[in-house]
């Protein structure tokens, strides 16, 4: 008797961490395993969702994928939008962080230029999308702007002219995406000790030598995490670039992102999509493994 | 010989500072005046900065239209109960992470990890299939369950790293007075993590209200939609009246820069701790 409850008390114990992280893990396998798992199914079938018993293809879809040249161009696309983007989010994010650390501003002064410096961040997508359309319409203010102080000669159709669309939604993704690094670079900052840089000081190095040899190093941590989440993030962006330009003109901007969503929802092609989904998955588990191997090195 | 040299570089830091800021702040500042104007004088050239025919009108229009106050209702009620609900999913599981040792632990760790790199676009067209399977499309459910799932992984690590760095005496001392597991966590731990909590719960706000790609293809009656997706909505329907769309903008990002404000100081150490370091 008294053996069986025991028993039932070290069950009890055993199973009451899992007990607790069950909601979690149930929403997780229910609504983010299954997905995976049936996302690379479509991919091997034809016609998925739109009728009931759809015909295994094998490779099939993969091979009309990269036998279509807007695919390739979606990736060309992608790749550069990714590269420019978080490569200038972090040279800002890292100018803007070491100017806000300045010694030659007051607290007061480092608090209000921070908020400004933030903005960008706290808005939404499509917020962000309408108010740059405005900016960037021939007629707006930025042409206006450029004009005004000889930089161009005449209006420029920033997101219509396939010259420069691409460029423009790089731009804007620049802007809105800085703070975070920023903020984090901020933080990281000012978590490193005073005396490595006295240290230095008395050793004779000069205020760049002191950026590569303390800064960067000292950082190497913190940069490495936010240009993996950077890289995940931004090769999935879509509402900003669906907002802005719909993938247009022609397919001068057309990401992975967008082409997924026109093949799923504007063509019910949800078996090519599929596959184009899985290809954007694959890049971005090989980013995840990196990442999950630099959280687990540092723990 | 220094003084000066100190001189010149505040010089330079304060204009490199003023032109950041002009970049930074610049086209909020236009957003703002444009939501003010007339909508023929918005493109107006040269451009009009302050102007005598500054007036509510935008603000007024969208304000009365009870459909727009309908997608500011939607993406209120939503984000607040993605909030609660993830806070409550969270507590529990980073409960079991910070004071349990069990058989993949670490495993189970990994997973909610990398559950964050997950691109969420590559779950739409199965997701889809599913939301329809559970007889929640165009209901606040589907829109609820998604930001779960993409708030959970950051609640979670966030949270136990913040529940880690609480002494384990504090809810053991209840267990050992032969109080429950309830009580250890409920009374003592929650209230103590609360600005853990208020940081989690700020960021799982902004992702719930800011969301747009889910919010348009998980609804399809404009009784269901959000902010975000109402917003682009007024860019078709109402013919680019420009102030109206950017007062509208205003007033959609007010909630999260209010936030942002208020909680500033828990926010920056939370987000920065939580996923960067977790």
């Amino acid at each position: 008797m008294k053996a069986r409850a025991k028993q039932i008390d070290v069950f009890n114990r055993k199973s009451t961490p899992y007990l607790y992280l069950f909601p979690t893990l149930l929403l997780m396998l229910t609504l983010i395993v299954m997905p995976i798992i049936m996302v690379i199914g479509y991919s091997f079938f034809d016609n998925v969702i739109v009728i009931d018993s759809p015909e295994f293809v094998g490779l099939a879809n993969y091979i009309s994928l990269f036998q279509d040249s807007t695919f390739w161009v979606s990736i060309r696309n992608t790749a550069f939008f990714v590269g420019f983007s978080v490569l200038f989010h972090l040279i800002l994010g890292m100018t803007f962080a070491m100017l806000l650390n300045t010694r030659y501003l007051g607290n007061l002064g480092k608090a209000v230029f921070r908020v400004i410096y933030v903005l960008p961040w706290v808005f939404t997508a499509s917020v962000i999308a309408i108010l740059w359309r405005l900016m960037l319409s021939p007629s707006g203010v930025l042409n206006y702007l450029l004009e005004s102080f000889g930089l161009i000669a005449a209006q420029v159709e920033w997101l219509s002219n396939r010259q420069f669309a691409l460029m423009s939604v790089t731009f804007v993704n620049i802007w809105a995406g800085y703070p975070f690094f920023m903020i984090s670079i901020l933080a990281g900052l000012q978590g490193i000790s005073s005396d490595l840089y006295e240290a230095s000081a008395i050793d004779g190095a000069n205020a760049v030598q002191q950026f590569f040899r303390i800064t960067i190093p000292q950082l190497k941590p913190i940069l490495i995490s936010l240009i993996m989440l950077d890289f995940v993030w931004t090769t999935q962006q879509f509402a900003l670039i669906w907002m802005l330009t719909g993938g247009g003109p022609i397919n001068a901007t057309e990401m992975l992102s967008t082409f997924i969503y026109k093949q799923g929802f504007t063509r019910n092609q949800f078996a090519m999509a599929s596959a184009s989904a899985v290809v954007i998955l694959l890049i971005c588990t090989a980013a995840a493994i990196f990442y999950v191997k630099v959280q687990k090195a540092r723990d | 010989m220094v003084g000066r040299k100190k001189w010149y570089a505040k010089v330079v830091i304060i204009i490199a500072l003023v032109i950041g800021a002009f970049f930074a702040g610049f086209p909020v500042l236009w957003m703002v005046r444009s939501s003010f104007l007339p909508n023929p004088q918005i493109f107006a050239l040269p451009p009009i900065w302050i102007s005598d025919t500054f007036s509510l009108d935008a603000y007024r229009a969208v304000l009365t239209n009870p459909m727009q106050i309908r997608f500011f209702l939607n993406s209120y009620l939503i984000a607040m109960l993605v909030v609660v609900f993830t806070l409550i999913v969270a507590i529990l599981a980073s409960y079991s992470f910070s004071r349990f040792n069990f058989k993949g632990k670490s495993f189970i760790n990994t997973f909610i990890i990398s559950v964050q790199a997950v691109p969420p676009i590559t779950l739409l067209i199965p997701y889809m299939s599913l939301i329809l399977f559970l007889r929640i499309f165009n209901t606040y459910w589907a829109l609820i369950l998604t930001y779960m799932l993409f708030t959970l992984p950051y609640a979670i690590l966030m949270l136990t790293g913040y529940m880690n760095t609480l002494p384990k005496d504090l809810d053991e001392a209840v267990l050992i007075d032969g109080g429950s597991r309830r009580v250890a966590l409920w009374r003592i731990l929650v209230p103590t993590a609360i600005p853990g909590l208020v940081s989690v719960g700020m960021y799982t706000f902004m992702l719930s209200w800011n969301e747009y790609l889910f919010a348009l293809v998980l609804t399809r009656t404009n009784d269901m939609r959000t902010v975000p997706v109402g917003i682009n909505l007024l860019m078709g329907q109402h013919a680019f009246e420009w102030n109206q769309m950017m007062a509208m903008s205003v007033l959609g990002s007010l909630p999260v820069l209010a936030l942002f404000l208020f909680f500033q100081r828990y926010f920056i150490a939370g987000m920065t701790s939580g996923s960067v370091k977790s």
